[in-house]
């Protein structure tokens, strides 16, 4: 009834559709955005629109919280030991959903409330990432120097300073590429397996158990490699024992990634090459991967970007090596991961610093792949051609 | 699924010119090296399996506790003496409390991107979500030893000072680093975007005229969500919460680094206790004799039954609901 006598006065009409808003600017009109009309005719006083609150209230609310906040940090006041940014949080909501059931009602007050708390989550989810890279860089970069690229950890000191990471790149590079070597042609083989060939109950299984297989622990490829390769005598631990264990985590997600991609590829191309009289594998190898080559790419990086931070199952099946060993076949390798393990396990400042420079290398190493991956989908993606 | 239809064509009715032979070998080797690498994952798995079992044998046979119902972890005293209750405990319940935490931000950060943020936006955030599941669990380990923890103890005091009553956040040791909850909610961050990344999927699904349909009729956003949205997408948002509860039992490294290594049963959240199926094995590992080795891998092959239950429903779940999808 409020806004009815601010039209009659002449008042400033707030604007009072609830959907008009710069934050709610999603797919579906507005429900109500028909009382609008009304505003100027002469049956001003059939409004369709329920009492709503004015769209400064939320901010109002918030400032006001935020000085209580202030208030109880200035103080020293202590509202049951809560810090002062959650006490400001919880009186914005309290305040906020009080003031809106008062006016708007129950439901307007369960949908401001549910609203804020679903943008809290997101910021919630930023928070921890923002967190750990600005964390890792600041850390990660006091320790940069040229000398922690190519140096090892060779006869280095866990209390000196010095000593680098280039054996343990080295490792992470072999270790990844010969997992990608061995995880990238069979993913690929498997998911044309599942696109163009396989039907019936085995090509089911075999799509349920590449989906259970992406939930196995990193640390049970580890043991499986351990007992059936190291345990049964037909490998030493070494780079490549640890390769293979990573080509187990990056199959399954190579599959599905491919598979996606295949099936996106339109069956006329299939249906037309056909139609010529091409042999169907002929078909498959010159049309179908051509065409989703760069989907493939770009999952082939995300996996190998996954496997590279993988720490649990080297430890099993490589030792932590100190040296350079290039030889992936025989004795221990290091790698960027392990580096970083065995860094935090010494415990020493000047280890620890370096385990945070690992950190940064081994994370600079993955958005490196992330951010490879992004351009080759954007550059190569079928639209674009 | 639309592309096996027309597989026969060129073998059957190959035009005299096209070389035949050529033409069926081609395709025979090719379909059986693609059906060989799809049952390579079928071998695997099994073989995951087999060989577990085959190396875990031993050290169960020579254990002198109770393998199920034992807490100490001593494989390589003499008699060897270990079991498996408080590693289950310790894994269970730092993954429920992981779970606790992020399953209901992870379909928050779904619904927000799925319904909220603005379409132009959406990918871009969900890509930034997704960004969190590429920061390699080491970096967890260590930002959380050393960068979270000093904020996790005020907390921790905090529930125990006021919620203490509740016997799971009462805290009678005094010690309060390395706790529980600390490692649940580090859990809690790696798991959140499996979780959410998951329940957008199912939610971006859910029919157009479903949500329009809800709104017309002058349904608020959150009434909109709740009447059209959750009722279509329940099955995968359940399994969504059950792939995090299977990223969260296997994870090793971070919790390696942030739960105290305490072999007893402690459901006090905010003091150390526990242990987890992981990161036993990794600590354990470089340590153990022949029988500690094999105790270890019996451990290990529990982690993958439990994981390969939760991972199995959830698929199961998600499977189910694809065949009445056609709903839209």
């Amino acid at each position: 009834m409020t806004d009815l006598s601010g039209l009659r006065s002449g008042a400033p009409v707030p604007d009072t559709t609830p959907h008009s808003g710069p934050v709610t600017s999603s797919e579906a009109p507005p429900p109500n955005a028909g009382g609008r009309q009304n505003r100027g005719d002469s049956a001003d006083s059939l409004h369709l629109t329920g009492n709503r609150l004015p769209r400064w209230a939320p901010w109002v609310i918030a400032a006001g919280a935020i000085i209580l906040g202030l208030l109880v940090q200035v103080t020293g006041i202590t509202v049951v030991g809560l810090a002062p940014g959650f006490v400001a949080a919880f009186a914005f909501l309290l305040v906020q959903t009080a003031t809106s059931w008062t006016v708007e009602g129950r439901r307007h007050a369960t949908d401001r409330l549910a609203t804020t708390l679903i943008y809290t989550t997101f910021v919630l989810a930023l928070v921890p990432l923002l967190w750990i890279l600005i964390t890792v860089i600041a850390k990660g970069l006091s320790v940069f120097s040229p000398e922690f690229f190519t140096s090892t950890m060779r006869n280095v000191n866990p209390r000196a300073e010095g000593g680098g990471i280039a054996h343990a790149f080295v490792g992470t590079l072999e270790q990844v590429g010969i997992a990608a070597l061995i995880a990238v042609p069979i993913g690929v083989l498997a998911a044309v397996y599942l696109v163009e060939f396989g039907k019936g109950r085995f090509a089911y299984w075999i799509s349920f158990f590449v989906d259970v297989m992406t939930g196995i622990p990193s640390i049970v490829a580890g043991l499986f490699i351990y007992t059936a390769l190291i345990l049964t005598g037909v490998l030493e631990q070494s780079g490549l024992a640890a390769g293979l264990a990573l080509a187990i985590l990056m199959l399954p997600v190579i599959v599905r990634a491919t598979e996606e991609m295949l099936r996106i590829v339109p069956n006329e191309l299939r249906e037309g090459a056909l139609a010529l009289g091409v042999p169907k594998w002929k078909v498959i190898l010159r049309i179908v991967i051509p065409t989703a080559i760069s989907g493939i790419i770009t999952g082939v990086m995300l996996a190998v970007a996954r496997v590279a931070g993988e720490t649990a199952p080297l430890l099993l099946v490589t030792f932590l090596a100190q040296d350079m060993n290039p030889n992936p076949a025989t004795g221990s390798q290091a790698s960027l991961p392990t580096f970083v393990w065995d860094q935090i396990s010494r415990g020493t400042p000047a280890s620890i610093d370096r385990a945070w420079g690992g950190a940064l290398a081994l994370i600079l190493f993955v958005l490196v792949m992330y951010a490879g991956a992004r351009i080759i989908a954007k550059i190569y993606s079928p639209k674009a051609r | 699924m639309a592309t096996t239809s027309h597989e026969p064509t060129t073998t059957r009715a190959d035009p005299e010119g096209i070389s035949g032979a050529a033409v069926r070998r081609g395709d025979r080797t090719f379909l059986g090296l693609s059906t060989g690498a799809g049952l390579l994952v079928l071998v695997v798995m099994a073989a995951i399996a087999v060989f577990l079992v085959w190396k875990a044998i031993p050290s169960i046979q020579a254990d002198s506790a109770n393998f199920f119902t034992e807490g100490q972890w001593l494989p390589d005293s003499d008699p060897p003496v270990f079991g498996i209750a408080v590693l289950l405990f310790g894994t269970l319940w730092t993954s429920i409390i992981a779970l606790v935490i992020a399953v209901p931000i992870g379909y928050g950060i779904a619904l927000f991107i799925a319904f909220y943020a603005q379409r132009r936006l959406a990918s871009t955030l969900a890509f930034i979500v997704d960004l969190l599941a590429a920061v390699p669990s080491i970096i967890f380990g260590l930002w959380g030893l050393y960068n979270f923890m000093p904020y996790v103890v005020p907390f921790s005091q905090w529930l125990s000072e006021y919620l203490g009553f509740i016997p799971i956040f009462a805290n009678s040791q005094e010690l309060w680093t390395k706790s529980i909850l600390m490692a649940g909610l580090v859990l809690a961050i790696m798991i959140l975007p499996t979780v959410s990344a998951i329940s957008r999927e199912v939610f971006v699904q859910v029919p157009r005229m479903h949500v329009e349909a809800a709104l017309a009729l002058g349904a608020t956003r959150w009434e909109m969500i709740r009447m059209a949205v959750f009722p279509f997408s329940r099955p995968g948002m359940i399994s969504a919460a059950m792939l995090g509860l299977g990223r969260a039992l296997g994870e090793t490294i971070a919790v390696a680094l942030i739960l105290s290594a305490a072999f007893e049963i402690n459901w006090a959240i905010t003091e150390p206790g526990g242990n987890s199926f992981a990161a036993n094995i990794a600590l354990k590992w470089g340590e153990a004799g022949e029988v500690g080795r094999s105790a270890l891998i019996a451990s290990g092959l529990v982690l993958f039954f439990i994981t390969l239950v939760v991972n199995m429903s959830a698929r199961w779940v998600i499977a189910r609901r694809k065949d009445f999808s056609g709903a839209n």
